[in-house]
């Protein structure tokens, strides 16, 4: 059993829980994932780390609500208990002789960006930090993410706060006002991170995105999290979560995370626009 | 005077076409006054070949005398004596191939039903608690961790617990058991049954940690710096293999590693639990083995209207227990015999709509001894399906070798140890599939037998 210390709404999808696990806290990097089953019937869902306390032997997870399982949790409270937390699983980001970072977060993928930003923030890295979301109301950590960053860049949707249009908009004029980059790192939705991944391509930049797939066990087990990456074929749990943006096949990735969609009776419609985001022309 | 039938007792069990539909156990087990008829054909023959049968040397004919005498209680204690898990083995051991395959009764007419009387025996005992207490052994003061919570894991614990050793195990999933419970199928070996196995090591005092992940959340080093002398790896062969075709990435194909676990640990089948599972119409599951018929009889009881198994070789190459085997036809699952996939195919959405196949014949024998098959030229078609299950093998998984330092594998992934079970790192012990690759639950239980009295040796001379 594992108890959640603390926990708040980050807006009224996104939810903010420390988990009491001390044995995972210590060994915790960035990039790597754990697993939650709330209850007896519930399903083992991956989530990567947002954060970790290694004295208060706490873990950090940031989700959203949109299917069964993260609705369940939602509805816990501080000083419940939730069955299962496992971890940490997956490979450990590792950003070798970089000194200027393009960091860019999609939505709820911000509540990851943002602790690989502080990481790279932290070891005397350059950050330039690209933050999208749909609207004003679902804008999260902005304050956390602007403190790690040597500029930072806010853009909605509709323009309802910061700049208006998607991330490849704000990242397509920096690099045309000549900024260069050692590395991009993309954690968002999947259509963000493939249009993100796809013009960094065209400026030759090395591009990591973090794959959350399907997955059962988290260790290698059911290959249920099959990614393809440079036409062979992966395990994201093992080989990942990280991986490099411009060898990944993006559109089977989104295909199979489809997969259960019928089935997720009860998950909600997510409303993200970056889903329905095309190619724009001419690229 | 021994029962001198020719042929085994029969064993009620579900009928084919009824139990194709449920998840409830295939057999239904020996009555009392069964499994006494069925021990009275033992001939005590007197140098006991169906003992060097079984890997872990239960004293075969003892129990059986036992039995036959009523003595059932007794047969139990002879049975645990060096089987630890006698409810699982009666259900999932190969017995044609170990015990019963060298019985002097099977070379006229049928060996005895070993097996069936071990379930019968296991099955009595559980079924009455008969208030034989588990008395605990006295402490020795000595630590081991066991690293992983399958057949190996179990029977390496419970036989060092026996002896007086403080045991912990760590189990990755949030349920122990390891292949017994996310892998072999309820009705061919229910879930209960399993549990209780694990709370007669429970009672005897072993300690079981599931959600740790060992060589994430603690290296085997680490197991060490926390007071353990010696550490068993009984992690599996967890790691499915994919046959490398094209559309293997198609929703719909899955590792029957998968399936099964969504079934069997995360009950998919039962609209109470969340997990979900793809409720195919037609499908084909590739491999010959028994975790082809299970995750074939599985498909059938999601409620498909046909599924096949395609395997490469004939019915004579089948590595499959000849009881799933049948078992499987009773239930209408349609074997394609001779029969290898070229290629999985899908639509404009990604999904599987069949699975491109070729004829094959038998040429010479391999290195294994089996004949290999050869492709018959021309004689592809494509086998309309909505689901393709890979059950052709798995590997060890490597995150346990990958994060310690000096301990040896080979080139297929497979732990290095000695007679002894000790791998190349001094404490470390290793066994069952994680050494010998995908095997038997009855094999891995022998090496963790093994194991277990090596440890032992190993912690009296160190001390």
């Amino acid at each position: 059993m594992f108890q959640i210390v603390k926990k708040k709404d980050l807006n009224a999808e996104v939810v903010w829980m420390d988990i009491l696990a001390p044995a995972i806290a210590k060994k915790a990097k960035a990039g790597q994932f754990i697993i939650f089953r709330v209850d007896e019937t519930g399903e083992r869902v991956p989530l990567t780390i947002a954060d970790y306390d290694r004295e208060k032997g706490t873990v950090t997870i940031i989700f959203q609500k949109v299917g069964a399982s993260t609705q369940k949790l939602a509805q816990k409270n501080e000083g419940d208990f939730i069955l299962d937390f496992v971890g940490p699983l997956g490979t450990p980001s590792h950003f070798e002789n970089v000194k200027k970072v393009a960091v860019i977060g999609g939505g709820v993928g911000c509540a990851i960006a943002y602790p690989q930003a502080k990481a790279l923030h932290n070891a005397g890295v350059c950050v330039h930090m690209i933050a999208g979301f749909r609207n004003k109301e679902i804008v999260i950590l902005k304050d956390e993410m602007e403190a790690v960053s040597n500029r930072f860049f806010l853009a909605t949707d509709d323009g309802s706060t910061g700049q208006k249009g998607f991330v490849t908009d704000v990242l397509r004029s920096l690099l045309k006002q000549g900024e260069q980059y050692d590395l991009v790192v993309a954690i968002g939705p999947i259509p963000m991170m493939k249009f993100v991944s796809q013009l960094t391509k065209e400026y030759e930049i090395p591009t990591i995105v973090s794959m959350n797939p399907i997955m059962v066990d988290g260790t290698g087990m059911c290959g249920g999290c099959r990614v393809t990456v440079d036409g062979k074929v992966r395990f994201a749990c093992v080989d990942g979560p990280d991986f490099d943006g411009h060898k990944v096949d993006f559109d089977e990735l989104i295909r199979r995370n489809n997969f259960y969609r019928e089935q997720e009776t009860r998950a909600r419609e997510t409303g993200c626009r970056l889903l329905s985001m095309q190619p724009e022309k001419g690229e | 005077m021994p029962n001198m039938q020719m042929n085994k007792t029969p064993m009620p069990e579900q009928d084919g076409k009824v139990r194709a539909r449920n998840f409830k156990e295939v057999a239904l087990g020996y009555t009392a006054d069964m499994a006494v008829e069925e021990a009275k054909r033992c001939l005590h023959c007197k140098n006991s070949p169906c003992v060097s049968g079984c890997p872990v040397n239960v004293n075969i004919p003892a129990f059986l005398a036992q039995v036959a005498e009523g003595e059932f209680e007794a047969a139990y204690q002879t049975i645990t004596a060096t089987n630890s898990l006698p409810a699982v083995c009666g259900r999932v051991c190969p017995q044609e191939n170990q015990c019963e395959g060298k019985c002097v009764r099977g070379i006229k007419g049928e060996s005895v039903g070993i097996g069936r009387i071990e379930r019968f025996v296991a099955d009595y005992h559980m079924q009455r608690e008969t208030g034989v207490k588990v008395s605990r052994p006295e402490s020795n003061g000595h630590k081991v961790a066991v690293v992983g919570s399958g057949p190996a894991g179990l029977t390496c614990a419970g036989d060092l617990a026996k002896m007086g050793y403080d045991v912990t195990i760590y189990e990755a999933f949030h349920k122990a058991g390891g292949v017994l419970v996310y892998g072999i199928p309820e009705f061919r070996l229910p879930k209960a049954i399993v549990q209780k196995e694990i709370d007669a090591l429970t009672a005897l005092g072993v300690h079981v940690e599931t959600d740790m992940v060992i060589g994430r959340v603690l290296s085997v080093d680490e197991l060490f710096t926390l007071g353990y002398e010696a550490v068993f790896i009984g992690s599996g062969a967890g790691l499915p293999r994919f046959m490398d075709i094209p559309g293997e990435s198609l929703l719909g194909v899955y590792s029957a590693n998968e399936f099964l676990t969504r079934i069997n640990l995360m009950k998919a089948y039962d609209a109470n639990y969340d997990t979900p599972v793809q409720y195919a119409k037609k499908v084909a599951v590739v491999g010959g083995g028994n975790v082809a018929m299970d995750a074939a009889r599985c498909a059938m009881r999601l409620g498909a209207e046909e599924v096949s198994i395609i395997y490469r070789r004939s019915e004579a190459e089948m590595p499959a227990r000849l009881e799933e085997i049948h078992h499987a036809k009773e239930e209408g699952i349609i074997f394609r015999f001779l029969t290898n996939p070229k290629s999985v195919v899908g639509d404009e959405e990604g999904k599987v709509t069949g699975i491109e196949c070729v004829e094959m014949e038998l040429g010479e024998p391999d290195e294994s001894g089996r004949r290999s098959p050869i492709e018959k030229k021309g004689s592809e078609f494509v086998l309309p399906v909505d689901a393709v299950i890979m059950a052709i093998g798995t590997s060890p998984n490597p995150l346990i070798r990958s994060t310690t330092e000096g301990l040896q594998a080979n080139r297929r992934g497979c732990l290095v140890v000695n007679e002894e079970m000790l791998t190349s790192k001094e404490g470390v012990y290793a066994g069952g599939d994680a050494v010998t690759g995908a095997a038997t639950v009855i094999l891995a239980m022998g090496a963790g037998k093994t194991a277990a009295a090596s440890i032992d040796a190993y912690i009296k001379n160190k001390s």
